[in-house]
């Protein structure tokens, strides 16, 4: 069960890192980054997980009278989605911006710098 | 050392610490609130205040740190039998030296930009300031947290502000696409880093570097827990540090960001961003892998070797074909990087001090050359070598100021870089008696190319060589100007600081006290026992590192290093005066050239190639 989380984060990350690479659109680029980056929330939630507990909150209950999952990753994959939209958000404006100043959003059209 | 009576604040590392972070940070939000209802002369005048209290606070916590690492855990969630949930910061002579550097090279560059941007549309007046102070706060918490999820988080925060910092300018074209390819690149490697430290936690159950290295360590005595999530994380974190340093194969997207980024951006880009990648490398390696069950010192020390002289022999020869003056000491930087991360690699005292001096060395001399660079460019709108051929003796004083720079660079005693270089070149010798032979070549081709530009452009020496279209190019023609009008005087505060810097870098290498407090990191970050101590809390008192690593010139390093500047010279001479020579010699570099092909798909497959590289590297090397 465990190593199925672990696939599930790296099949994910993979397909990600794949569309990067073969992408013929910046928007679709960046969205592939999103999904890499998503990869990460289920790493994290597979991490904290525990069958048969409930969420770490003490509203209604007794601590210690329930198992409860592990807050930590729940604050860490809540950090990882704010940092996550603001870059999503960085370059989705930068590709608005090369779609201004270049009239293209492939990247094999933009060749304004190598060597 | 804590006493038991409470400190005073200014000696209090529990003040220092958060400080070096929150005061950038508030600034930052201050700045891009309020700053639209301020005259500019106010906004200046309050961001170098800000950024001045930041060096005032760093330069407190760098002496704190003579006699080994401070920490302090944030909000009073302190240690309690060895296990705590709170967030630690931690600073060595090391830390602390990384994040005094990143202030003052951010004061340098906000007193430099006083006058060099066009006066902003009144409702983004604040958005400069704002973003640079954002990006202080992101490197200066990257060099004291002791926490590895804080790590990531300042390591996206740093890399957010300066992917905006490089497409600043949004009205140009080229530099919202180099600043996309940053971006990508660099959020990528972050991501994997996340999930490496997922693994981590898994694997521990702790987030702090020093907690998870005693985890690790304490569970391989004990055999349990399998050694595979170690290694992936190991080399996912290592990974991400490594393409901010921008250490080949992930160092693509560096010469498309310096290229494009505005001046004072490249400054810190090139000064201490891609520095303080090395230094995370160095710091996560020795306080989480080195211990048992880790990854065995003499593997770390084999790749980092290698990548690292792979990174300065790319740098160097892809930085002598450049025309592109930017582009061209990107390329330098990233040579440099290379060295460095040899340096720090060795995980020896030694090559560790030598590393620090020639980082601190390097910042003041690089980011003088970009503020050269930037007033090349205020006044004549161009960064082409070939285009600006003679244009330049206009500015003697820059020419000089830049002819310096490339001595400097090459290794000319006395400046930090020379004693930097020296002192790792010996540490290096030690493992391989042919690796100063590497140094000595990379230092001068990456010098010589600064030198030919300097004697093209200021002094109009030899032929100005037909611009060939012959294979993949960037020019430097036809850049967008960044000032309003490009006749006016260079400001004086331009000039001043570029003096400064050089200057500054000439300080390191003649006052031996400075540069003997500056090596003692080197022994500090390669002391893990003493950093878990710091942070556990049972660091014994007075039993710091044993002693702190030779800064001194010696005869052999002078003499390498004079060597190299006159390789340099002579490089640079001959490709000035004998032209169809060194063209020549361009032919077989034109494949490595050509990889370079600024396409986001291929920077994607090359991070792709060197972390599987990597993870069979140290699976198969145990």
């Amino acid at each position: 069960m465990t190593l199925l989380w672990y696939a599930a984060t790296a099949w994910i990350f993979l397909s990600g890192v794949r569309g990067l690479t073969r992408s013929r659109n910046l928007v679709q680029a960046v969205g592939c980054l999103a999904v890499a980056q998503s990869s990460t929330y289920v790493l994290l939630l597979g991490i904290g997980y525990r069958s048969g507990a409930t969420a770490p909150v003490f509203g209604d209950m007794a601590p210690g009278s329930r198992p409860v999952v592990d807050p930590v990753v729940q604050a860490l994959a809540l950090t990882d989605v704010v940092v996550g939209a603001t870059v999503t958000a960085l370059l989705l404006a930068l590709v608005i911006q090369i779609r201004k100043r270049h009239g293209t959003v492939d990247p094999d059209e933009l060749t304004g710098l190598c060597g | 050392m804590r006493l038991s009576a409470a400190p005073a604040p200014w000696s209090d590392p529990a003040v220092l610490l958060p400080l070096g972070i929150a005061v950038p940070l508030l600034g930052a939000a201050f700045m891009a609130a309020a700053g639209r209802h301020m005259p500019r002369v106010v906004m200046d005048a309050l961001t170098t205040a800000l950024t001045a209290v930041t060096v005032v606070d760093l330069v407190l916590l760098w002496r704190l740190t003579g006699s080994g690492t401070v920490s302090a855990f944030m909000g009073g969630w302190s240690m309690r039998r060895g296990e705590s949930v709170g967030i630690v910061l931690a600073a060595d002579r090391a830390g602390s030296g990384m994040a005094l550097l990143v202030a003052l090279l951010v004061l340098a560059v906000i007193v430099y930009s006083w006058r060099y941007f066009d006066e902003p549309p009144r409702s983004h007046r604040g958005t400069f300031p704002a973003l640079l102070l954002l990006f202080e706060a992101g490197m200066t918490g990257f060099s004291l947290t002791g926490d590895l999820f804080d790590a990531f988080v300042f390591f996206e925060l740093m890399g957010t502000a300066a992917v905006a910092l490089t497409g600043f300018r949004v009205e140009d074209p080229r530099p919202v696409q180099g600043a996309l390819i940053f971006g990508v690149i660099n959020a990528l490697a972050a991501y994997g880093a996340l999930l490496g430290i997922g693994l981590l936690y898994a694997r521990t159950g702790e987030l702090g570097m020093a907690q998870i290295g005693a985890r690790i360590a304490e569970q391989s005595q004990a055999h349990t827990g399998s050694r595979a999530p170690v290694v992936v994380a190991f080399v996912l974190v290592s990974t991400a540090f490594l393409v901010k340093a921008a250490i080949a194969p992930f160092h693509f997207w560096l010469a498309d960001a310096h290229a494009v980024a505005p001046t004072p951006v490249c400054m810190l880009l090139s000064g201490v961003m891609v520095e303080l990648g090395g230094y995370g490398v160095a710091r996560v390696y020795e306080t989480v892998f080195s211990g048992p069950g880790g990854v065995p010192h003499a593997v770390f020390t084999g790749m980092m070797v290698t990548i690292g002289l792979l990174t300065g022999v790319v740098g160097a020869l892809m930085c002598w074909q450049q025309r592109h003056l930017k582009r061209l000491l990107a390329f330098s930087s990233l040579a440099h990087s290379g060295l460095f991360l040899v340096g720090l690699g060795l995980l020896s005292p030694d090559g560790s001090a030598g590393a620090l001096l020639w980082i601190a060395g390097h910042a003041g001399v690089k980011a003088a050359l970009f503020a050269v660079t930037g007033m090349l460019l205020d006044r004549h709108g161009s960064v082409d070598e070939l285009g600006l051929h003679g244009r330049g003796r206009d500015l003697p004083a820059a020419g000089v100021l830049f002819a310096l720079g490339g001595l400097a660079l090459a290794g000319l005693p006395p400046f930090g870089t020379a004693l930097g270089k020296a002192l790792t070149e010996e540490a290096a010798a030690e493992r391989q008696a042919w690796l100063p032979v590497v140094f000595v070549l990379v230092s001068a081709l990456t010098g010589g190319a600064v030198l030919r530009a300097a004697l093209r452009v200021f002094a109009g020496a030899g032929e100005c060589p037909p611009s060939e279209g012959a294979g993949p190019e960037t020019t430097g023609e036809g850049e967008e100007p960044e000032v309003r009008d490009p006749r006016r005087p260079v400001p004086r505060p331009m000039q001043a600081v570029a003096w400064l810097l050089l200057a500054g870098s000439a300080v390191i290498g003649l006052v031996p006290a400075l540069a003997e407090r500056i090596a003692r990191g080197g022994a500090q970050v390669t002391d893990r026992l003493g950093y878990l101590g710091s942070v556990f809390g049972t660091a014994g008192h007075g039993a710091g590192p044993a002693e702190a690593p030779a800064a001194g010139w010696t005869t052999s390093g002078v003499l390498l290093d004079l060597l190299s500047a006159l390789l340099a010279a002579a490089l640079a001479a001959g490709a000035v005066y004998r032209p169809e020579r060194a063209r020549a010699l361009s032919a077989p570099v034109a494949p490595l050239r050509r990889l370079h092909s600024g396409h986001l798909g291929d920077y994607v497959v090359w991070w792709g190639v060197g972390v599987a590289a990597l993870l069979a590297w140290v699976t198969l090397a145990r």
